[in-house]
């Protein structure tokens, strides 16, 4: 009997002591099984969008490749998890991905509530309506009465609520869990309007039985900085995840592209040469080789190149770069100096 | 520690008996040993698990407590049975909108899936070929595709099939009807309508007792009495009269197009509907076999005795094989039931704001209070599904056969 019970209360105690080890090193453990596991959207083009044969691509992809490409020297080392908004927080709370790149906005909640830090802005985005052309409306003012469709657990829930309210706007809000079932019921009549952040509307406009038939309105009714999430406690992975897009930020002011990569590294222009890593040891102060910059730009190139390749000028999404121009050219992408 | 404590005490207190066996030996105590070490167990655990879960949360930053429910929530939900205005009330509003929403749509689903599912089951059984097939069609049909496809059906269904607004139908006085739902005129009481309200209770009391008092007589002295209508006569009547008498205090607000959708009125959302038939008659086709089972189960001779008692088809089916039915309907009927009340979770996917999806979804994104709004969402679902099932077994208890 006395063994039966001390075997019982040992049972007992590994159960409860297991499992309470805070969340470790996340360069470590990304190191030892060799991938990053990214959390991204459920399928958003030109941010995170899988094609036929299941490969994603897109902004916020790009970010998560770079981010492989920095500590493997390989941008193919990412494997993805879809989320919708409502899984993702609790997916990296729980340490389910390593990083999530998934058009999340930044707030001073998420920021401070949820144990979460976000690691930069990688798309300045605003929160906009689409209507259909036919209902000859021309500003988000006359949309008193209208039935919004959205996605739940996102911040344009509460941006919808301020702005009809802040306007004296009667509405009915029809919100749903999935991206595709908002398209789906705005696209059979249940809605009169679309809102989500205004990429995504251009984005998702292009699922529409006729995207012609289908305009955005001009007004942006509130701040969507959008970037990656880490968790917090661990400031080594956050910084790298931060510099990561930092580099592809100065990249692009100083003019390394994907194509020219080894060329800069052999010129003489000091900047260039600690970021590509040919000077200077800031690789080692992230936990990686000092050459990281120059794998992250030759897998993903520099900011220029990932915008204008997923949701550019050129791209079925045809997004201006406006405020997400760099910095010498009247937009908001500034990165801080490496040295 | 606790569980030696224990050893003497049980063995002290007992009287003697004649054979002395080693404690350990004894079944009674050995029983009971088992019994508090595994209970002590499931408390260690439970708070092992408890703490641990404190702990990371805290090594983690995330916050936890209640005080969130008193929070304004700040966001807007399409269908609310009380009071709710987005500018001022509290994710604790957002909570008992959400579980009134998955209540209503439980309570009718309910109803019509008990109607529908006895006009199949009993279908199936008819004599007529075609009414039968039908019925047979229907329930392999529905039971046999996920439900969660069987709620986009009709959700896009309905959707597709409805027209826009502007070229929406127009009932005149019954209202509207359009893909943003419909909108029926909603009454509005009056001086005095609560005298209609009281003359309908009290009819209804009454019927009650007529119907008591109708049956012991028919016990007693073998004559019957027409109870049932009589009953039904006051329940209409009564009030009607009542609410002629007060003067017709009632008036309707009958919707009104407006810019983007009709106002005024009360409003059925499309999401509403096509969730309510999809769970109705997808829970419909279980019932219907259920159904067809009981009555199947009731010997063909307990018929056959009724008809030679001179009992005619309508009484024979309602006094002995119904009865007998129910005593094996009742049992799977009560999980049924239970589904169709956790099922209406899948309304998440068609924008239906019920608990699931205001609370555990938005309510839950915008605090991130995770921990704290899935642990009472599944205490609500865990209290609805024992309300529902102790309601079930005590209606249970009286079908029941009575052995004397």
């Amino acid at each position: 009997m006395k063994k039966l019970i001390l075997t019982s209360a040992l049972g007992a105690a590994a159960v409860a002591f297991a499992g309470s080890a805070a969340f470790a090193a996340t360069l470590d453990d990304v190191k030892a099984k060799g991938f990053v596991q990214c959390g991204v959207s459920q399928g958003l083009p030109g941010f995170s969008n899988p094609d036929a044969d299941g490969n994603w691509s897109g902004l916020d992809v790009d970010l998560c490749r770079g981010v492989a490409a920095a500590i493997f020297g390989d941008g193919e080392a990412v494997k993805f998890t879809p989320l919708s908004a409502k899984e993702r927080f609790t997916a990296l709370q729980s340490g389910e991905i390593d990083v999530l790149s998934r058009n999340t906005t930044w707030t001073m909640s998420r920021d401070t509530q949820l144990g979460l830090n976000f690691a930069g802005v990688n798309y300045y985005d605003g929160q906009g309506f689409m209507v259909r052309t036919s209902m000859n409306i021309n500003s988000a003012l006359e949309l008193s009465g209208a039935s919004v469709c959205t996605n739940t657990g996102t911040t344009t829930e509460l941006n919808v609520a301020d702005y009809f309210r802040a306007n004296n706007m009667e509405y009915e809000l029809v919100a749903f869990e999935k991206a595709d079932e908002v398209v789906a019921a705005y696209d059979a009549g249940r809605c009169d309007v679309y809102t989500t952040d205004q990429s995504g509307l251009y984005a998702q406009r292009l699922k529409l039985t006729d995207p012609g038939e289908h305009k955005v309105l001009p007004e942006i009714i509130s701040k969507e900085p959008l970037g990656p999430v880490v968790r917090q406690g661990d400031d080594q992975w956050f910084n790298l995840v931060k510099w990561v897009h930092i580099a592809t930020v100065n990249a692009e002011e100083l003019g390394v592209t994907q194509a020219n990569v080894d060329e800069m590294m052999a010129g003489d222009n000091p900047s260039v040469k600690r970021l590509l890593g040919s000077e200077g040891e800031f690789g080692s102060a992230i936990g990686l080789e000092n050459d990281w910059g120059a794998n992250v730009i030759k897998a993903v190139g520099n900011y220029g190149e990932i915008f204008d390749r997923n949701v550019g000028p050129d791209t079925p999404l045809g997004i201006a770069r406006g405020v997400n121009a760099l910095w010498s050219k009247g937009g908001l992408m500034y990165g801080p100096p490496i040295r | 520690m606790a569980v030696t404590d224990v050893t003497p005490n049980g063995a002290g207190g007992d009287d003697d008996q004649a054979p002395r066996v080693a404690l350990l030996n004894n079944p009674e105590i050995r029983g009971w040993i088992f019994q508090i070490v595994l209970a002590i167990l499931i408390v260690y655990l439970v708070y092992a698990g408890w703490s641990n879960m404190n702990a990371n949360l805290q090594a983690a930053g995330i916050a936890s407590g209640w005080a969130f429910l008193g929070n304004n929530a700040g966001f807007a939900i399409s269908q609310s049975l009380i009071e709710y205005s987005q500018a001022s009330s509290s994710y604790g509003r957002v909570y008992v909108i959400g579980l009134l929403n998955t209540l209503i749509i439980a309570f009718f689903g309910i109803i019509f899936a008990t109607i529908i599912g006895f006009l199949m089951g009993v279908a199936r059984l008819s004599k007529n070929w075609l009414v039968s097939r039908l019925a047979t069609v229907y329930v392999e049909a529905l039971r046999n595709i996920p439900l969660l496809l069987q709620i986009f059906i009709w959700y896009f269904g309905v959707l597709r099939l409805l027209p826009q607004p502007r070229q929406g139908f127009d009932f005149g006085f019954l209202g509207l009807l359009n893909n943003r739902g419909y909108f029926a005129p909603k009454p509005v009481w009056g001086d005095g309508a609560e005298f209609t309200l009281y003359a309908f209770i009290i009819a209804c009391i009454a019927a009650w007792a007529l119907g008591r008092w109708a049956r012991a007589r028919q016990m007693a002295t073998g004559q019957t009495f027409p109870a049932f209508w009589t009953g039904f006569g006051m329940i209409v009547f009564l009030p009607l009269a009542v609410f002629v008498i007060t003067g017709s205090p009632l008036s309707w607000d009958i919707p009104v197009m407006g810019g983007f959708r009709p106002s005024g009125g009360m409003t059925v959302i499309p999401e509403f509907i096509a969730m309510l038939v999809a769970l109705a008659m997808y829970t419909a086709a279980f019932i219907a076999e259920i159904v067809r089972a009981g009555i199947l189960a009731v010997s063909r001779g307990q018929t056959e005795a009724a008809n030679a008692l001179g009992l005619r088809s309508g009484p024979t089916l309602r006094l002995v094989v119904i009865p007998q039915a129910l005593r094996i309907i009742i049992p799977p009927l009560t999980s049924q039931y239970l589904n169709l009340t956790k099922n209406s979770s899948l309304a998440v996917a068609i924008a239906y704001p019920e608990l699931t999806s205001v609370f555990a979804g938005t309510a839950l994104n915008q605090t991130g209070q995770a921990v704290e709004i899935i642990s009472l969402t599944m205490l609500t679902y865990l209290t609805i599904s024992l309300l529902t099932s102790l309601f079930m077994n005590w209606y249970n208890s009286r079908v029941a056969l009575v052995e004397r």
